[in-house]
């Protein structure tokens, strides 16, 4: 986009309000982000600018709280567990999904990608009348399983998309050179399409992560998360512990986001025919 | 299919060309249905899994909605003497007999409760009826009961009304939760009405729902419209920079996103003292805890939704059709409407409706920010679910917004299916 040196004053005038308007929703979208970090470094309680202060206590808050760590750990733990629950499955499901096809494919499609569409409270209810029949209500194991059926649509997705560029006579070279279909996943398939995986597992932990209303609904007092602990603390007193809980996750999204880059661009060198 | 032909040559040395035909055709089929048995066979962990652990528990959720267990299971006698009444006539002794037995059953097995509760849903005030007759039964343990011994009980059994309701109760599936998510009910004379004027809720929650998302729906598109143009219309450097700003609220985690909203919406925090400030007003505005708020958390949400499919589009499209529009003499903004427009329009679907799918689902950001006037569906399943507890208008609320989900959903999928709209 840029102005022509022949516009006229008009498309002058529209050419700036337009870089102002998107510009303002940009703004509009990081603003908030940005704006409450230097909070959760307030010397005061308050949670408005200008700061009294440089401190560091809410974060030290946070880590010296046992309610706190426990959350993240807690939240580490079911996010981790769901994530590899999830990536396994969801990978052997894309291999499966774009190696052949079969009758009621898109209906095997769409129950795969269900826990992404369906509304969280009614997955979070019909999980909880599960549970709480079969025992699993306020254990890890129901979170983690949970977590697993909310994340693995995401790395169907994103597995089946960097399998649509993957070249299938390298299986076949691999096999008619002797190797197991075991072996051809890991020794020609797996290290090509390991972008696509680690993202979908990223994806998954992220959502895991980031869930609250089925931890609502199912956790007991031991599984509390991170996202838990925060629904809470907003709910009945916000503080600037909350806003240092914010900070460190909004580190977490950025470390994240960078990873995800570092791997789309990878993935398009190694698919890119050079 | 490699292997097949080579081991496929190799014999035909040997045989002649006519009988080889079919020993191929065959062997080409079983290597396809190796393929699609290996195919199936890495589909159904993840199948079996989330059929187990997520499609049957929300079909089992789905119905509890019609799903009417309290009076069959806990007043089995009076059930079936109840289907013997017409709904008209005095109840005759067979059935207030049975009524009372079973009553006197239910108080001792403690059921008692559970079936005054659900009696209450549809007549309010027939819970203290039945836990009261039930105490008193109880005391005396009468052999038999007539009428009047019930009237004697509490004058209200003297009303047939509810003996019809408890009449409607006795079936085992029942419409009644499900109308009542329509602000329906099943009046005394069987006929299906609609509740009183000052009775009628859910009808209310769905379309406030229903507008809640079309207004941040509306708004996303206006707000990521001209973001993703920008986005895909600048040097890649510079898009790559500015793709940031769109894909760090998307990572960022949504009670992250809602708890920065709540700081900076208070009467004191960020928005306010900014504006104050600024001079632009005077007083602090209410913006949280109330319908403002939601707004403007939810277009922060959505807005990134919208802005990737309509990227994904907008840099498919060639910018030569504009430039031949407008050096064939149409103004600019003729040949925004009606070229560059058009081209976006699969976009414009995609991302629209997946904004609308995702804001009618939306469930912690209203409860956090909203006030009672904000809540939208959602709240109103898990309230049910978790406060008053009645888990069949939790479930039949739940079924109005799965359905309205799924029919979206179908849209989208035809939509981003026809035109191949990727998102990110």
């Amino acid at each position: 986009m840029k102005l022509q040196p022949y516009a006229t004053f008009g498309q002058k005038v529209w050419f700036y309000t337009f870089l102002t308007i998107a510009g303002g929703g940009l703004l509009f979208l990081v603003l908030p982000i940005l704006v409450i970090m230097p909070l959760s470094f307030n010397g005061s309680s308050f949670l408005s600018y200008p700061l009294d202060g440089f401190s560091l206590r809410w974060y030290a808050e946070v880590f010296q709280s046992e309610v706190w760590v426990r959350a993240i750990k807690n939240s580490l733990i079911i996010g981790s567990a769901s994530a590899f629950l999830a990536t396994v499955l969801g990978t052997m499901a894309a291999m499966g999904l774009t190696q052949a096809n079969f009758r009621g494919k898109g209906a095997v499609n769409a129950l795969l990608v269900s826990p992404m569409i369906v509304p969280i409270v009614i997955s979070a209810l019909g999980l909880y009348f599960f549970f709480a029949e079969i025992g699993l209500n306020a254990t890890y194991t129901g979170l983690i399983l949970a977590h697993t059926a909310l994340g693995a649509p995401f790395v169907v997705i994103t597995v089946t998309a960097t399998l649509q560029g993957f070249d299938n006579t390298l299986m076949r070279a691999a096999s008619s050179l002797g190797a197991n279909p075991v072996k051809v996943f890991f020794a020609v398939v797996l290290p090509l399409i390991l972008p696509g995986v680690v993202s979908g597992a990223l994806f998954a932990f992220a959502t895991s992560f980031d869930e609250v209303v089925v931890v609502l609904f199912s956790a007991g007092p031991e599984q509390r998360t991170l996202p838990r602990q925060m629904f809470d603390g907003i709910k009945e007193n916000i503080t600037p512990a909350i806003m240092a809980a914010a900070t460190l996750l909004i580190a977490f999204a950025l470390a994240l986001l960078s990873v995800l880059e570092y791997l789309r661009r990878r993935s398009e060198k190694l698919n890119s025919p050079s | 299919m490699e292997q097949v032909s080579t081991n496929n040559n190799n014999q035909s040395e040997g045989l002649a060309q006519g009988e080889d035909e079919i020993p191929l055709k065959l062997k080409l089929k079983r290597a396809e249905r190796m393929r699609k048995y290996r195919a199936m066979a890495l589909i159904a962990p993840l199948f079996l899994f989330i059929l187990g652990v997520f499609a049957i528990p929300i079909a089992i959720m789905m119905w509890r909605a019609i799903d009417n267990p309290e009076v069959v299971d806990n007043l089995p006698q009076t059930a079936i003497e109840l289907s013997n009444w017409d709904g008209e006539s005095t109840p005759t002794t067979a059935l207030t007999t049975a009524f009372a037995s079973d009553l006197v059953k239910a108080y001792e097995d403690k059921t008692a409760s559970t079936v005054a509760k659900r009696l209450n849903y549809d007549v309010s005030g027939m819970r203290s009826l039945v836990t009261r007759t039930a105490r008193k039964f109880n005391s005396t343990q009468p052999a038999m009961a007539t009428m009047d011994d019930f009237i004697k009980a509490d004058k209200r059994w003297a009303d047939l009304r509810y003996w019809q309701a408890l009449k409607r109760a006795s079936s085992s599936l029942t419409p009644f939760y499900v109308l009542n998510a329509f602000d329906m009910k099943i009046n005394d004379e069987g006929q299906i009405t609609s509740v009183p004027e000052g009775q009628a809720i859910y009808t209310n929650i769905f379309w406030r729902t229903m507008w809640i998302a079309g207004v941040v729906t509306v708004g996303s598109l206006l707000i990521g419209f001209p973001i993703a143009y920008l986005l895909a219309n600048t040097s890649s450097k510079v898009s790559n920079l500015l793709m940031f700003c769109v894909l760090l609220p998307f990572w960022t985690s949504l009670l992250v996103r809602t708890s920065a909203w709540v700081v900076l919406l208070q009467k004191n925090g960020v928005v306010n003292s900014t504006l104050i400030n600024l001079g632009l007003i005077n007083e602090p505005m209410t913006l949280l805890f109330a319908r403002p708020g939601v707004y403007i958390a939810f277009l922060h949400l959505l807005v990134p939704f919208v802005v990737l499919p309509l990227y994904s589009v907008m840099t498919s499209i060639s910018p030569a059709y504009m430039r031949a529009a407008e050096s064939l003499g149409a103004h600019p903004a003729i040949a925004f409407v009606r070229v560059y427009l058009p081209q976006t329009l699969p976009g414009i679907g995609a991302g629209g409706i997946l904004a609308f799918i995702l804001a009618i689902g939306y469930y912690i950001t209203p409860a956090l920010i909203g006030g009672p006037q904000d809540q939208m569906l959602s709240y109103f399943i898990a309230n049910h679910a978790n406060s008053t507890l009645n888990w069949g208008l939790a479930s039949a609320l739940g079924m109005v917004l799965l359905v309205t989900t799924m029919i979206l959903f179908s849209i989208y999928n035809r939509l981003t299916g026809a035109s191949g709209v990727k998102m990110g």
